[in-house]
């Protein structure tokens, strides 16, 4: 993997420490005072790496969440599967880059994969639109997402944008129409769908392919009604308060938990996907195909059942003054 | 009317117009900025007798205005906010809602029930964009979510006047953003049992409402000149940084771009909501 380029400030301390490393491993010829330096370093670099992803603040994980080495859905393809066939067509306006859709290998299983792609390069990115989808992007995705269905194939959502787009093109096209189409149907989708975020969860155009019998945060994604900015914009009149939105929306993966809105936040390697693309893979590889072993062995209509009765239970209120929450909250 | 009020408004054209009913004997009408005599417009369902303009109604009036009179019931009225985040936002959420209530009169953003639409029995929900924007939270969500499927075990067709320019309620955060994908899910199950769902699109229509129910109407009507849309026009404006085509995210851009099946006068709404139902054969 390249060097990183894009480096956040409160992982400063780890890379000055690696590059004391890289300097004494380059070190010739290697004292036995140098080995023990390198331990030594090499210990300090990973406690240091525990300390700080151990104790990160929201708007840390939302800098995390948004860094541009972190793996997107391409990655994903790229490493966790033996082979993507992309299918492209929306059949009515155009071929969303925002949404990737196309069939999957994942060792023997045959999968349908829907992923939000924010692009790499600066000219990806802006065919991407930055991961924010149009209305035929969610259109495409029910239509593969229905196929799927249709053959049995399971489908697997990796969600990463920070909404859909805001835009007149957009609004002309029927975007709320698409996204709460997309919800609407894949609530009721006869096949296995598990719906992973991997990077941002940003709103409705998040939630358009998040409808699944398993929904799982990255350790350093978040999940949320709006953007930080957005909020702040709102409640301070300023963006500089994105941090303390970012808090006070509870958006990171041990608040969605409690809140009962994900089953499992899967860990990331320690300093983030963004550092080791390799073993973050890994990692998903396993989670999906535990998952998909699981969900494959229950009936359809049970499946479809306990979609419904998992996004039923959401939500917290008072009737006649008895409090409903999830059981993490009571 | 008099001249002398009529300057006095005119003066005062540019004021943003309050939500809710303002006090007094006349009422400034945004649509053509006329002072109108309250009592022309309340006699018309809220409707301007100069250009027509739709004004806000609360969610009381309109299930007085669709339903046969005396025939209305609630459902799920002893349904209250919690506060999941502990959301301060100026004054704690609690207290932010304790203060919408006592202000509207409402336990929250929405009444649902059943009754007879001209001796037909419906299950009726309707929001009321006067409690925090008419957002939808837990309570929202739910009671909406309970409406569905009464409205499915008893086969009764179901209508949802929206009025909600807040989208999900940021106050509940993300439980806010999965009512969208719970009520959508409860509309699928009604869908393949048949239900009829007349979704109803009123001034303002936005955000995750119009992200989710509002837009999954077999039929969907919305009253003139309502803004309708995703993305708040500022929001947009901020993002692509040119000005916004004028009608842009009214009831009329949505009917000509396919979103919309029918824009219907406010007099009109209950004897087509009929018409229909009797068209579906329910």
């Amino acid at each position: 993997m390249p060097p990183t380029t894009h480096r956040l400030a409160f992982e400063r301390p780890i890379y000055d420490l690696e590059e004391r490393l890289a300097k004494l491993e380059a070190a010739t010829p290697k004292t036995p005072a140098i080995d023990d330096e390198i331990h030594r370093l090499r210990r300090e670099i990973t406690d240091l790496r525990r300390k700080i992803f151990g104790n990160l603040e929201p708007w840390q994980t939302v800098q995390l969440a948004r860094h541009p080495d972190r793996p997107m859905t391409t990655d994903y393809l790229a490493l966790v599967f033996d082979e993507f066939y992309e299918l492209h067509g929306d059949k009515s306006f155009g071929d969303d880059r925002a949404i990737r859709t196309g069939f999957a290998k994942l060792d023997q299983y045959k999968v349908m994969v829907v992923g939000h792609q924010k692009g790499k390069t600066l000219k990806e990115r802006n065919a991407c639109f930055f991961g924010c989808a149009h209305p035929e992007g969610y259109r495409k995705a029910i239509s593969k997402m229905k196929m799927a269905a249709k053959y049995g194939v399971p489908v697997i959502c990796f969600i990463d944008t920070p909404g859909a787009y805001p835009g007149i093109s957009a609004e002309e096209r029927g975007q709320a129409q698409w996204i709460a189409n997309a919800m609407f149907e894949m609530s009721r989708l006869p096949t296995p769908i598990i719906c992973i975020v991997i990077g941002e969860g940003g709103s409705g155009g998040a939630l358009g392919i998040g409808v699944g019998d398993k929904v799982a945060t990255l350790e350093h994604a978040y999940y949320s009604v709006i953007s930080p900015e957005g909020c702040a914009g709102i409640l301070w009149k300023s963006h500089t308060f994105a941090e303390q939105a970012a808090k006070a929306l509870k958006m990171t993966g041990k608040d969605l938990l409690r809140l009962g809105v994900i089953d499992d936040v899967i860990e990331e390697p320690l300093g983030g996907a963004h550092r080791d693309h390799h073993s973050m893979a890994a990692r998903m590889k396993m989670y999906l195909i535990r998952n998909l072993r699981e969900l494959l062995s229950k009936p359809r209509e049970s499946l479809t059942d306990s979609r419904y009765e998992k996004f039923r239970k959401m939500g917290v209120f008072f009737e006649d003054g008895v409090l409903h929450a999830p059981a993490g909250m009571t | 009317m008099s001249t002398g009020e009529q300057e006095l408004g005119n003066s005062q054209a540019k004021v943003r117009p309050k939500r809710g009913v303002p006090e007094g004997l006349w009422k400034r009408c945004p649509g053509c900025e006329q002072t109108i005599f309250r009592k022309a417009v309340e006699d018309r369902m809220g409707v301007c007798p100069e250009c027509d303009y739709h004004w806000y109604v609360s969610a009381g009036d309109r299930i007085k205005q669709l339903l046969d009179d005396g025939t209305f019931e609630e459902w799920d009225v002893n349904l209250t906010a919690g506060d999941p985040l502990e959301f301060n936002d100026k004054k704690p959420y609690s207290e932010r809602v304790k203060s919408e209530q006592k202000r509207t009169g409402m336990k929250d953003a929405i009444i649902t029930g059943h009754g007879m639409i001209r001796a037909r029995r419906v299950a009726i929900g309707v929001t009321d964009s006067a409690f925090i924007m008419g957002s939808m939270g837990s309570v929202v969500g739910e009671r909406l979510t309970r409406l569905i499927e009464r409205a499915t075990q008893q086969n009764l067709p179901l209508i949802i006047v929206s009025a909600s320019g807040g989208g999900a309620r940021m106050h509940e955060g993300i439980l806010s953003l999965m009512q969208m994908a719970k009520v959508s899910a409860a509309l699928a199950r009604y869908d393949l049992a048949g239900g009829l769902y007349i979704s109803v699109l009123t001034n303002p229509t936005m955000g995750g409402v119009a992200a989710s129910f509002a837009s999954l109407g077999d039929v969907i009507f919305a009253e003139p000149r309502a803004l309708i849309g995703f993305a708040g026009p500022r929001t947009i404006q901020a993002t692509i940084r040119i000005e916004l085509p004028k009608g842009f995210q009214t009831s009329e851009f949505l009917l000509e771009h396919g979103f919309v099946d029918r824009i219907v006068r406010r007099h009109d709404l209950k004897s087509e909501i009929a018409r229909t139902i009797d068209y579906c054969g329910k």
